[in-house]
């Protein structure tokens, strides 16, 4: 009996988050929508349709009578831009993005999932389909592909450092990961490559809590990983500070070395910064390597 | 003991000696590791510490546990602040109580009685039998337990008087037997009969003092001297400068005690007394009961006034007044100058003088008056006027009392009186014979050289002999009287010049004069004064210094009154002669007040001793609030505590603690700056939710209409609440009325009269003019009326035909809400208003009317929901919107009016303007 009560309450509980995210990632994408890029869909009357001469091959069905009618020749409107490009979105659900450094800084999971929402709106809005890596979300176009991202956003994954997830890359697609990429950087090293293979261009997006930038820890202190699977012991914190400072660069410089190499593109974001720069950055390296 | 410290286990102290050991070992333990979750994790695995020294405990913390520590091996020595000697108490002899119970001790005689108290319930404990011996009332002391005397406390009570000598002999005749211990509660006055008691108690065993170490104040008896009341007060220990307050306390026209005057009195610096006067009228000293130091208990601190504070109201008629130039030759010289001093005169008519209802009235050589005055004249006689004649030429000459006795006459007279020592006439000038013991002027003393020449001679009659009070040497009567109701008619047979007699000139003039109560005394008399004389007491002192009946205490005899000592034959108070009253107060200027000395060998201790403390407890709580401020030390070392926040909270917890009014007054300023920023319509807050939103509503929808119609632009409404939030800010308030809203403070009705004052409007809404015309018939209509009764609303009228609000934006004659009742009450115009030639209205108010009472539920008409809608419906179809359109122009003429006043009004001038401007 207790089954459907438990379900429902269930289902509400993880009902609850999407309504929050999307208006969040939705006023993300609003504000972007307002700044200098203009929509990628002209509307009705406007500039992106194309007249060209009637051509052999045409159906008659093509003609625009309208047009035709001013003069003598037949004229098909033609639209310039007719497929959608598709992006396809890995979002690092693994536990150590649950970290925030503290109470008032939100997690890097829940920035980096506004952030990707806040892109798929974008995305979908101009016109474009929307997926994830792998085969659970095929891209789509339409609002509801917004609403099953924001739902499989949603979920969090138990496993401490996520590798990313590089099947199903449809060829020549655009990708967007994002990640802290403080796990297994082989791993993402071998899933560039093969979107490389591919074809496949994107954005590499490390979201970082400032806490991991700063490493403000002193004394005698045992460090966990947020899944509890690594720990490592210090007995002055205070003197590490330099070498993991050091190795952390060093970690980015070889992700920017990566991206170089495969013709991506690699930021880093800290939660304490504001989403809307990096949801910009996001924006404009997309419509630099755009195909139009 | 140290100092004042002392310990119960001071062994235990040893245990500081472990201190530093146990810092050594504190030391040397290292604090627990932090987890900390941490992504970057990975990147630190195969880093090495580069130094393997364990982080040892900071200084601070150990000094911390150190204290901590320290605090409770301390505790644990029992250390007590001001220990008593226990010796002290072991003695087993039984104990007497000696208390001086004197007035000076009613100050703090509470004080005593607890201190009392808690050594009897010692001697209790110890099994001592105690007996109470009280020097102003000394009965032989009874040695009984403890608890019988406890129980008896309450009923002893100070007396108004010092132990005199005769007591002092009395209480050591009757001191038990056998040894004893004495506690002697003084009452810090020196006196010198204190020594042999003191020799005496000592001879039984060991004698304690209680005294108390503070002032004692006390009041001399009031003076008048130059017009004005003067007030000594004195101090019993010289110090710094203070001041007290004296009251004068009395009953006011209605008979209710009061305070009639106050002043202050200050002492210098080590000065004993303090000096000041205060002018009292007339009218007030007459009513002034007694004068007490504020806040001072005790008979001591109270003085009766008595006569010496009265002036009597002496009214002189003159027969004539047309010898102008001759005064010593005057009817009246010799009277003026005796009394001048201590009465006050009256001069006038005699119709003029009686409604001032004087004491006396004297007519010297008056032989009639007039029916009408004669009548008045004994209707204030029978209410205890007294009546002084003097004869003279024209009393002998006139038939006045001649075969019948006059009322206005003791005696009747012989006709033309007799002249005897003159050069016409044989004989010796006649002198004056000895008073009789009945005579008022008994015990006065005679001079030989007052002599009577002339005089008007008394009819004999069988009453003559009894209304006689003076007479010559011959038997021929001086002065006779008459008592008339509860007054007196007294005639003195000579004049009161020098012309009949040489007796005006004596002192004994000015003594007969006193002794009938002519003039007022204004010194404590001699005894040889009053001899012969009894006294009743009216009032008498407690020792706590209240008023109380004397009841059926006995008289007293006269010379007794001033000389004796106060005792419980003689209580202090006021007591009432025969026309006079005298006090005795309990202070005086003779009274001694010095400070007791007592030998150094008695051990002498205040009241408030300082009482043996001891400090574990306290220790303790230190040293667990020690050991708190380690705990949160050790977590925020161990970073468990995020420090800054919890700073921040304390920080912040402190400053709302320290600064409550910043917040407020910033909370107030924001308020402030909302509601003026823009104009706001505001609203009352009637604690009813629905028609505090109805109103909100309401104005609203009336808002909306004045920006889209006018060029007033207000913003949202607001709601105000009459006691907390300011009023100044907006232009109207509407107030509808509901039976069972709050009636504001008295500080949010001053609020509201400054509001209306200042041109502030209320537009107070009944919202039941369905049910009820304007009046009491409905329940609104009478909380209307409770509300506003005590607002300051000038006379109001029916809106007339010609007012403003008809015509400020729209030309209206109706003004319906959601009811289309009729009556709207508005300030009344001016009675002198009136209609000019060729003006289409009146020049009324200049003002905005303060005020406007309807009970049309305007905001129910004007209400509109968020999207602008009606909420309520009005009427049917059309007229129903016909109905709302012109409420929305009734509010829109309101507070057009409200905002602009009489402008549309004086309009009616502007044609009259521009042909002045020759345009």
């Amino acid at each position: 009996m207790t089954q459907p009560l438990t379900l429902r309450r269930d289902a509400e509980i993880a009902a609850s988050t999407l309504p929050a995210l999307l208006a969040k990632a939705d006023h993300l994408a609003s504000g972007v929508l307002l700044g200098e890029h203009g929509r990628r869909r002209a509307g009705q009357g406007d500039d992106l349709w194309q007249y060209r001469p009637m051509m052999q091959g045409d159906s008659l069905r093509s003609i625009d009578w309208r047009r035709s009618a001013k003069g003598d020749a037949q004229f098909v409107r033609d639209r310039e831009w007719q497929i959608a490009q598709s992006v396809i979105f890995w979002l690092d659900q693994g536990a150590s993005m649950q970290f925030a450094g503290t109470k008032d800084t939100e997690s890097k999971a829940s920035r980096a999932r506004v952030l990707m929402l806040a892109m798929a709106i974008l995305l979908i809005r101009g016109g474009e389909r929307v997926g994830l890596t792998g085969f659970t979300l095929p891209p789509r176009r339409g609002e509801q592909q917004i609403l099953r991202l924001a739902e499989a956003f949603s979920t969090d994954d138990a496993q401490d450092y996520a590798p990313p997830e590089a099947r199903g890359m449809i060829p020549h697609a655009k990708a967007v990961f994002a990640s802290d990429f403080l796990g297994d950087i082989d791993a993402v090293e071998a899933a560039l490559a093969k979107a490389a293979d591919r074809g496949v261009r994107g954005v590499l997006l490390q979201v970082l809590d400032p806490m991991e930038e700063a490493f403000p820890f002193e004394g005698r202190t045992i460090f966990e990983s947020v899944g509890r699977t690594i720990s490592f012991e210090t007995l002055k914190a205070k003197d590490l500070r330099d070498r993991y400072l050091e190795r952390l660069n060093e970690r980015r410089d070889r992700l920017q070395q990566l991206c170089r190499a495969t013709g991506w593109q690699f930021n880093c974001h800290h939660t304490n910064e504001s989403a809307q720069s990096a949801l910009l950055w996001m924006w404009r390296a997309f419509d630099g390597g755009a195909a139009r | 003991m140290i100092g004042a410290l002392g310990f119960t286990a001071p062994w235990l102290l040893l245990g500081l000696l472990a201190l530093p050991i146990l810092w050594i070992i504190l030391r040397a333990v290292p604090p627990a590791p932090v987890r900390r979750m941490f992504p970057g994790v990975v990147l630190l695995l195969g880093l090495k510490d580069e130094e393997q020294i364990s982080d040892r405990t900071p200084w601070w913390l150990l000094l911390l546990r150190m204290l901590a520590v320290a605090a409770v091996i301390i505790a644990m020595a029992g250390p007590i602040l001001n220990p008593e000697a226990r010796d002290q108490t072991s003695s087993d002899a039984p104990l007497l109580v000696v208390m001086d119970a004197s007035w000076a001790s009613a100050p703090d005689w509470r004080a005593k009685m607890s201190s009392l108290e808690d050594r009897l319930s010692q001697a209790g404990r110890d099994d001592r039998p105690v007996a109470l011996l009280r020097l102003t009332h000394p009965e032989a002391p009874v040695f009984q337990a403890a608890g019988t005397l406890i129980s008896r406390l309450t009923g002893i009570l100070p007396e108004p008087w010092v132990p005199t000598d005769a007591m002092i002999s009395e209480a050591t005749n009757v001191l038990p037997d056998g040894d004893f211990d004495t506690l002697w509660f003084s009452d810090g006055i020196a006196r010198e009969n204190r020594a042999p008691l003191l020799t005496a108690l000592e001879a039984k065993g060991s004698v304690t003092v209680f005294e108390s170490p503070r002032s004692l104040y006390g009041l001399e008896p009031a003076t008048f001297e130059d017009g004005a009341v003067q007030l000594t007060a004195r101090r019993l220990r010289p110090g710094a400068e203070q001041t007290i307050t004296v009251q004068a306390i009395g009953p006011d026209p209605s008979g209710n005690e009061t305070t009639l005057a106050t002043q202050d009195l200050t002492f210098a610096a080590d000065v004993l007394d303090a000096r000041g006067s205060v002018e009292i009228p007339a009218e007030l000293r007459a009513r002034i009961q007694r004068f007490t130091i504020a806040g001072s208990r005790g008979a001591g601190a109270v003085s009766l006034p008595d006569d010496t504070l009265r002036r009597r109201e002496v009214a002189l008629i003159a027969s004539s007044q047309n010898r102008e130039g001759l005064e010593l030759l005057s009817p009246t010289h010799y009277l003026e100058r005796a009394l001048e001093p201590t009465a006050d005169l009256i001069e006038g008519g005699l119709t003029d003088v009686l409604p001032a209802n004087p004491d006396v009235v004297v007519f010297a050589d008056v032989a009639t008056v007039s029916e009408g005055e004669e009548a008045l004249l004994l209707e204030w006689l029978e209410k205890g006027g007294m009546l002084l004649r003097f004869a003279g030429p024209r009393l002998a000459a006139s038939d006045v009392s001649r075969s019948e006795e006059d009322a206005l006459m003791p005696v009747r007279l012989r006709a033309g009186g007799r002249t005897v020592g003159g050069a016409m006439s044989w004989g010796e000038p006649k002198t004056l014979a000895p008073f009789d013991a009945e005579s008022p002027f008994f015990g006065l003393d005679i001079p030989e050289d007052v002599s009577v020449t002339s005089q008007v001679m008394a009819q004999p009659d069988p009453t003559l002999a009894s209304r006689v009070i003076a007479q010559l040497t011959d038997g021929t009567p001086l002065v006779t009287r008459k008592r008339v109701g509860q007054g007196q008619i007294v005639l003195i047979h000579v004049t009161a010049n020098a012309e009949w007699s040489n007796l005006p000139l004596s002192g004994l003039f000015v003594e007969m004069l006193e002794r009938l109560a002519v003039s007022s005394i204004t010194a404590t008399p001699e005894a040889a004064d009053l001899a012969g004389t009894t006294w009743q007491p009216a009032k008498v002192l407690d020792g706590f210094g209240t008023l109380r009946d004397a009841q059926n205490l006995p008289g007293i005899a006269g010379e007794e009154l001033v000389t004796a000592a106060l005792g419980p034959d003689l209580r202090p108070g006021l007591y009432q002669g025969e026309d006079r009253s005298l006090a005795r107060n309990v202070v005086t200027s003779a009274t001694e007040l010095t400070p007791t000395q007592w030998p150094d060998r008695i051990p002498v201790e205040g009241l408030s001793t300082s009482r043996e403390t001891p400090l574990a407890g306290w220790l303790l709580a230190l040293s667990m609030v020690l050991l708190f401020a380690d705990v949160l030390a050790s977590l925020a070392l161990s970073g468990k505590l995020r420090g800054a926040r919890v700073a921040s909270l304390i920080i912040a917890a402190t400053l709302s603690f320290g600064l409550p009014g910043v917040s407020h007054a910033q909370t107030d300023d924001r308020a402030a700056i909302d509601a003026t920023s823009e104009l706001r319509l505001a609203h009352v807050l009637t604690g009813d939710d629905n028609l505090d939103g109805l109103a909100a509503a309401g104005l609203k929808g009336l808002s909306d209409v004045l920006y889209f119609r006018t060029s007033i632009e207000p913003s949202d409404p607001i709601g105000v609440n009459l006691e907390t939030d300011e009023l100044a800010f907006f232009p109207l308030l509407y107030w509808p009325i509901t039976p069972d809203q709050p009636t504001p403070s008295v500080e949010a009705y001053a609020k509201l009269n400054t509001y209306l004052r200042t041109g502030g409007m209320i537009l107070f809404d009944t919202r039941d003019a369905d049910i009820a015309s304007f009046g009491t018939s409905s329940p609104n209509g009478r909380k209307l009326q409770a509300l506003a009764a005590p607002l300051d609303i000038p006379p109001l009228e029916p809106l007339p035909q010609d007012h403003v609000l008809t015509r400020t934006f729209y030309l209206l004659q109706d003004f319906p809400g959601r009811y289309t009742g009729r009556d709207i009450w508005v300030e009344a115009a001016p009675a002198d208003a009136e209609l000019i030639e060729g003006m289409p209205f009146r020049n009324l108010n200049d003002n905005v009317t303060p005020v406007i009472i309807g009970g049309n539920d305007w905001i129910g008409a004007w209400a509109t929901n968020a999207s602008g809608m009606p909420l309520n419906r009005l009427g049917t179809g059309f007229s129903g919107e016909r109905q709302r359109e012109i409420a929305y122009r009734f509010g829109v003429n309101l507070v057009m009016h409200v905002l602009t006043g009489n402008y549309k009004s004086d309009q009616v001038h502007v044609p009259a303007l521009l042909d002045r401007l020759g345009q």
